[in-house]
């Protein structure tokens, strides 16, 4: 499984690598924004803690860095800092440290070697900065590398079992230690020299580096930052999903330790793992070994390590792992490739490596050490790494430093191919999907980076999960984009939850004339008091007031301002932005009482929590609330001064319906609150025991709507069956029978009363949510209207009953979130493209005003929506075009507020970087919301089609660009950015929007295409592809943890939890032994193998036998014991960033629930769809 | 040179085709109104969707007197343009009222600019045809 293969290259490829583009492809992985900064992972650190790949600076990737400390210079990993990355054998035991440089095994140097340069890399301070900041990473890398003995007692599965912790007494010499490395090293030796020489063993070659990798690549790819873009630690990733997923996958529980046993070649894999792990001295070691502390385990290691030598030699006897060891030679993009000798003592790998690497690319990044083209394996991501901030600054200077040695793709053999290797690394790599199955890797998974050109460098973008562009490089012309054939459009986010946003209040908000842009950090400054407009280019005047600057209330520097750093911001809009005094927050509710309704039982929860949370409703002190309910009658809650209770009022005539009377419908919460709470006590009971059948919606709605016209607000409708009485009645469309049918019929809504009716409220600054909580067929498509087009929300609770703990907590937590929520009334939202493109179309739930203006009655933070982006005029004379949101709301303090973002992106007029710039996930997102489109204006099968021939045609696209031999061929090639594409597809296509031949009730086919029109991408892409995770990793670390936190008790909160590899959602990953964790987005599921150990069970579940759980069990049982704990932790991790917690649901083997989960795994076949590989081909044989 | 059924025609249809302009020419600018922000879409759309049905049945009635005095050429010349509104009126978006506009998609780049081309297109056939029967009229007013 070469990741990338290099075969196809040669004709069209190789002479991409000379034009400075590339290079600057590279950087917009790999380089991190700040000049020198070895952390890359900043502008992800916004949101979640530890979480993703986030801070670890290159050193972190790979651990092995500590041991790196202990070779060359004895005095760097004296300090904390490196000790932190210190692999357990070495800070732990000191045998290991003593040991002279030369003896330390290959595998571990590189790491050693090169981690030094690269802390170095950013100034000192920094370093240990950031080594500081990496400290949960250590501990993410952790697990994989005890994956190793894992994978290796899975391999051995009754050795495994059989295993105990006890340590192996064997005493490790360390010239025996060496000696095997030596093995090793000639391995690794002999693989360079046929890589370089011929490209064509690369494939078996490369194969073994991913291997390799994966100890040491994943834990890089997972924990160091995500600019690794380099194809190393993509094998690594790729690597490590081939030959090491399935092996860890059957871990069982019980090893605790690695096996010793000499001859099995899985131990070996183990071994080489283990003696480059980076885990930091001090800390917790991965779940599989004991922890660092014990001196045994040191032993042990190094009997593993011993051991580890002979299976590379039996290669053949066992591929997988012995790859592993020989494969880091083997990398062809590693310099060093061209050694002649064939074994050599560590010293004199050193020796020939210092020569032969190029210069160091630039000064600020200090020249590795020697050896650091050694061969080993993480050489060369690291020297990757090490020269990625040099392409950040400037593409073509630092092209140059490369080519001196040899002249640019000059004759030398071996210079030539490591050069195109690295050119290749530096973005423009790519993947053969046929042979790269197991393709969701952390390589793959973070958003591609923006990397503006140097007068925007140091501009902070926004944030990549408010707003989002398909593509990170922008064609500059209509023609390239078609040739792309990829969509254009962004994805937004607007309210999101932030921390910390600016807000500022100012006199003016500055502003570009002609436009009305928001001045931002993109602007030109022409000089003190000029600026020109980055969307129309007109250059306007600057306000004196603009110079001060309120933060340090000096006059000075425009730069300093807010607006000009911050790319999202708030302002505080001053009178002119209002067209009438700011409204009060205004909430109706419209519950259905009809007898299906009364048997859903919804009412009690609905109450229960409205109750509950009244008081964290937003809205100040002149915040009303009203409530009506609706059968085939509309009734009335008065709740007027000087009652003791609310008066119920009754209109019969609701074809005509009116309001009975003007005032005290809707009261001031503040002032009525008792009355309010009494009404949600008794209203449950009041309708308990009627049997209306009837639903006059329609009615309700309209008096609702006369009820609110003179504010606005927000009306929120509980409605559990079909409208069948007054107006807006509907009759039943659905057909039971064919609900797996190939073509679906009423995606459309049946009338337009509901259009109407919502377009009219939107006029009125009235928005709708809809909380469809229904027992059959209630016609969401046409029901729906009315929040689709006042900028409402949805939720859809299908089958909601009383009896159904599960339903009723995901119903309050939802409930709670969407009242505690913030809100924004009376909003809209414009967007602005600079000259030369225009907003083609809008998706999400609001009204379109104008071409570039959505009214939104009502903005919540958990909406997003996307827009398609088509060209007016080509961009040849840009360099850079940006998007800027405004979205101007109240909020619930009666504050006129603006919240602008504004993105930036370079424009190229190279089609191969456009298709490498791609941002899978937002292509995804605006597929799928243009697919709903499809299908509501066409039909189904169209929108399917419509999927499948936007694969194919991207990666025709993606041949032609890169000038392949058209015709069909073995492969699949896909530039990295859109390796991804085909298995999201697939998972759309399985979605319950879009699949056929599986029986979907309409309803839910109907709410599924509303979210993925409504769904910010985070979210919508949880809901496409859930993340399904392998937690055996966790209860390890909690194990492992157990026993250290007998010495520090609160260090153990604060300890950050281990990464965990995502797994592609195949049942080729699952274990009947371990537990596996998948995140839905609304729903946690968490599947229980058969043959899980008992003393796992019963820490994780407080059960001791899968037996003892139910066919359907839904939440975490609370266990005193650490492993829950981590779990619970996990579980709090991941809904981190939802906007409410998931329901977590634990599913047994042989349970009947099985099948929901199952039906998530979209990789798989089913009866009716093909599984990912099929797929694969299937788009491969269309491929020309 | 007489006056017959089919001069009456012919100049009827002239009266009725100026209509039919100014429909088309109305057409015209309301898009382009919404194309520049000028309008709300849903008044725009309910001074545009009465007019649909109006401009159809002219058009249709226009042809009706052509059939009935059979000027077969000037009825197949305008067949494909009431084959199209036909077709238009029936794939129409689900909409209580008559009419054609759903204030909701109207602003959609597609279809602001379909419509834009239909308008223009319109207009050019209407102009075409308004010339057409002024010589249909003389010709038939002198040819007898």
């Amino acid at each position: 499984m070469s990741t990338y293969n290099p075969n196809f290259v040669p004709p069209a490829h190789a002479p991409m690598p000379l034009n400075g583009n590339n290079f600057v492809n590279g950087v917009q992985g790999s380089v991190p924004q700040q000049p020198g900064g070895p952390p890359p992972g900043q502008q992800y650190i916004p949101q979640k803690q530890p979480q993703q790949f986030q801070q670890p600076p290159p050193a972190a990737a790979f651990p092995g860095a500590g041991a790196a400390g202990n070779v060359p210079p004895p005095q760097q990993f004296k300090s904390g800092n490196t000790n932190q990355f210190l692999p357990p054998t070495s800070g732990a035991a000191t045998p290991l440290q003593q040991l002279p440089p030369s003896t330390l095994p290959p595998h571990l140097r590189p790491p050693t070697v090169n981690g030094p340069p690269i802390t170095n890399g950013s100034n000192g301070a920094s370093s240990a900065n950031s080594s500081r900041t990496a400290s949960p990473r250590p501990i993410g890398a952790a697990p994989q590398y005890a994956q190793g003995p894992i994978a290796a007692a899975l391999n051995n599965p009754p050795l495994a079992s059989g295993l105990r912790p006890s340590p192996q007494p064997t005493h490790q010499s360390l010239t025996n230690l060496t000696s095997n490395l030596e093995n090793l090293n000639l391995n690794t030796t002999r693989a360079n020299g046929g890589t370089s020489v011929l490209p064509q063993p690369q494939t078996q070659l490369q194969y073994p580096p991913l291997t390799q990798k994966d100890g040491r690549g994943v834990a890089s790819a997972q924990t160091g930052p995500p600019q690794f873009n380099d194809a190393k630690s993509l094998l690594a990733a790729s690597g490590e999903a081939a030959a090491i997923v399935p092996n860890a996958m059957a871990t069982p529980f019980s090893v605790q330790k690695p096996p010793n046993l000499a001859p099995n070649p899985a131990k070996m894999y183990g071994s080489a793992s283990v003696g480059s792990r980076p885990t930091p001295a001090g800390q917790r070691i991965p779940y599989g070994v004991p922890p660092p502390t014990n001196p045994e385990q040191q032993s042990q290691q190094n009997n593993n390590l011993q051991n580890a030598p002979p299976p590379p030699r039996a290669g053949a006897v066992w591929p997988p792992s012995l790859p592993n060891v020989a494969a880091p030679g083997a990398q062809p993009m590693m310099p060093p490739a061209q050694q002649t000798s064939q074994t050599y003592p560590y010293s004199q790998v050193y020796q020939p490596a210092p020569q032969q690497q190029p210069p160091p690319p630039q000064p600020a990044v200090q020249p590795p050490p020697p050896g650091m083209f050694g061969t080993q394996p993480a050489g060369a991501p690291l020297q990757y790494q090490a020269q990625a901030p040099p392409q950040g600054y400037g593409q073509h200077p630092q092209q140059q430093p490369q080519s001196a040695p040899g002249g640019p793709y000059g004759t030398s053999a071996p210079l030539n191919v490591a050069q195109q290797g690295f050119s290749r690394l530096w973005g423009q790599d790519t993947i053969d999907l046929m042979q790269n199955r197991h393709i969701l890797t952390p390589a793959t998974l973070p958003p591609p980076k923006v990397v503006l050109h140097n007068q925007f460098h140091e501009s902070i973008n926004c944030s990549p999960s408010i707003m989002r562009c398909t593509l990170t490089k922008i064609p500059e012309s209509n023609s390239l984009l078609q040739k792309s054939r990829l969509p254009l459009g962004i994805v937004i986010h607007p309210f999101r939850d932030v921390n910390s946003l600016p807000v500022i209040q100012c006199i003016n908000i500055v502003r570009c004339r002609l436009c009305r842009t928001y001045i931002n950090p993109f602007v030109y400054f022409v000089d003190s008091k000029m600026w020109k407009c980055n969307l129309c280019y007109r250059v306007n005047e600057l306000p004196d007031d603009f110079q001060f600057d309120p933060a340090t209330k000096t006059y000075g520097d425009v730069t300093r301002r807010p607006e000009v750093r911050s790319s999202t911001i708030e302002f505080i809009a001053p009178s002119e932005y209002m067209l009438r005094p700011p409204q009060p927050a205004m909430y109706l509710f419209l519950f259905d009482v009809s007898i299906i309704a009364q048997q859903s039982g919804y009412l009690e929860a609905a109450c229960a929590v409205l109750n509950r949370h009244l008081d964290e409703m937003p809205g100040d002190a002149r915040t009303q609330v009203g409530f009506i309910c609706f059968d085939s009658f509309v009734h009335f809650y008065s709740m007027a001064e000087g009652l003791n209770q609310p008066h119920e009022m009754t209109l019969l005539d609701i074809e005509d319906p009116f309001l009975p009377r003007p005032d005290s419908l809707l009261v001031n919460l503040k002032e009525c609150k008792e009355l309010v709470r009494d009404l949600l006590k008794q209203l449950p009971k009041r309708f308990a025991h009627t049997h209306d059948p009837g639903s006059a919606l329609g009615a309700a709605l309209q008096v609702a709507f006369k009820l609110m016209q003179a504010s606005g607000g927000r009306i929120t409708v509980f409605q559990s069956c079909l409208p069948n009485k007054g107006p807006g009645a509907l009759e039943p469309r659905e057909d039971p029978n064919n609900r797996s049918a190939k073509d679906v019929a009423h995606l459309n809504p049946a009338t337009d009363f509901y259009k109407r009716f919502a377009l009219e409220c939107s006029g009125y600054q009235i928005a709708c949510d809809l909380f469809l909580m229904n027992q059959q067929y209630s016609d969401m498509a046409t029901i729906s209207g009315i929040s689709k087009h006042s900028g409402g929300c949805v939720h859809h609770f299908p089958l909601y009953q009383k009896t159904k703990p599960h339903m009723v907590d995901s119903f309050r937590s939802c409930f709670k979130r969407y009242l505690t929520r913030k809100i924004g009334f009376e909003a809209v939202m414009r967007i602005r493209c600079t000259r030369g493109l225009q907003v083609h179309t809008f998706h999400g739930n609001f009204f379109v005003r104008s071409t570039d203006l959505l009214s939104l009655p009502n903005v919540n933070p958990d909406a997003g929506y996307g827009m398609q982006i088509s060209y007016e005029e080509s961009l040849t004379d840009a360099k850079t075009i940006c998007f800027q949101a405004a979205l101007l709301y109240t909020n619930s303090e009666g504050e006129r507020r603006i919240r602008v973002h504004t993105v930036c992106l370079p424009v190229t007029a190279s089609l191969p970087e456009v298709m490498h710039s791609a941002d899978t996930e937002a292509i995804i997102g605006l597929l799928s919301k243009m697919a709903v489109d499809r299908s509501v204006a066409s039909n189904l099968s169209d929108a399917r089609d419509a999927f499948i021939n936007a694969t194919i045609d991207v990666y025709n696209a993606f041949k032609i660009a890169q000038n392949l031999p058209s015709g069909q061929s073995g492969q699949l090639i896909a530039p990295r950015s859109l390796a991804l594409l085909p298995l999201y597809i697939l998972g759309l296509l399985k979605h319950p929007a879009f699949r056929v031949g599986t029986s979907t009730r309409l309803d839910d086919r109907v709410y599924a295409m509303d979210c993925m029109k409504t769904l910010p991408l985070d979210q919508l892409m949880m809901y496409v592809y859930p993340e399904l995770y392998k937690i055996d990793a966790l209860i390890y670390h909690a194990r492992n943890s157990n026993i250290s936190s007998n010495q520090d008790d609160d260090e153990d909160e604060d300890e950050p939890l281990p990464e965990l590899p995502r797994l592609q959602l195949s049942a080729e990953h699952l274990d009947s032994r371990s537990i596996f964790l998948m995140d839905c987005g609304t729903l946690i599921m968490i599947y229980v193998g058969l043959n899980v150990p008992p003393d796992v069970l019963e820490a994780v579940l407080g059960i001791s036998s899968t037996a003892e759980l139910g066919d359907y069990v839904y939440g975490l049982p609370n266990v005193v014991s650490n492993e829950n704990d981590v779990l619970k932790r996990f579980i709090l991790r991941l809904n981190y960033d939802k906007p409410y917690s998931a329901l977590v649901q634990i599913i047994r083997d042989t349970s009947t629930a099985k099948g929901q989960f199952i039906e998530r795994l979209t990789d798989d076949r089913s009866e009716s769809s093909l599984s990912y590989y099929e797929f694969l081909q299937h788009i491969r044989a269309q491929v020309k | 040179m007489a006056f017959n059924f089919t001069a009456f025609t012919y100049i009827v249809a002239l009266i009725g085709d100026a209509f039919l302009i100014f429909f088309a020419i109305f057409h015209v600018i309301a898009f382009d109104e919404l194309k520049t922000d000028y309008k709300n879409p849903i008044d725009q759309c309910n001074s545009l969707n009465p007019l649909v049905l109006p401009e159809y049945l002219l058009h249709i009635f226009l042809n009706l007197l052509f059939l009935f005095c059979g000027e077969w050429f000037s009825l197949c010349i305008n067949i494909p343009l009431i084959a199209y509104h036909i077709w238009r009126y029936k794939n129409r978006p689900v909409m209580s009222g008559p009419g054609l506009y759903d204030p909701t998609t109207v602003l959609k780049t597609d279809t602001l600019s379909r419509n834009m081309r239909e308008g223009w297109i319109k207009l050019a056939v209407y102009l075409i045809s308004f010339f057409y029967y002024i010589y249909g009229m003389v010709y038939s007013l002198i040819s007898t």
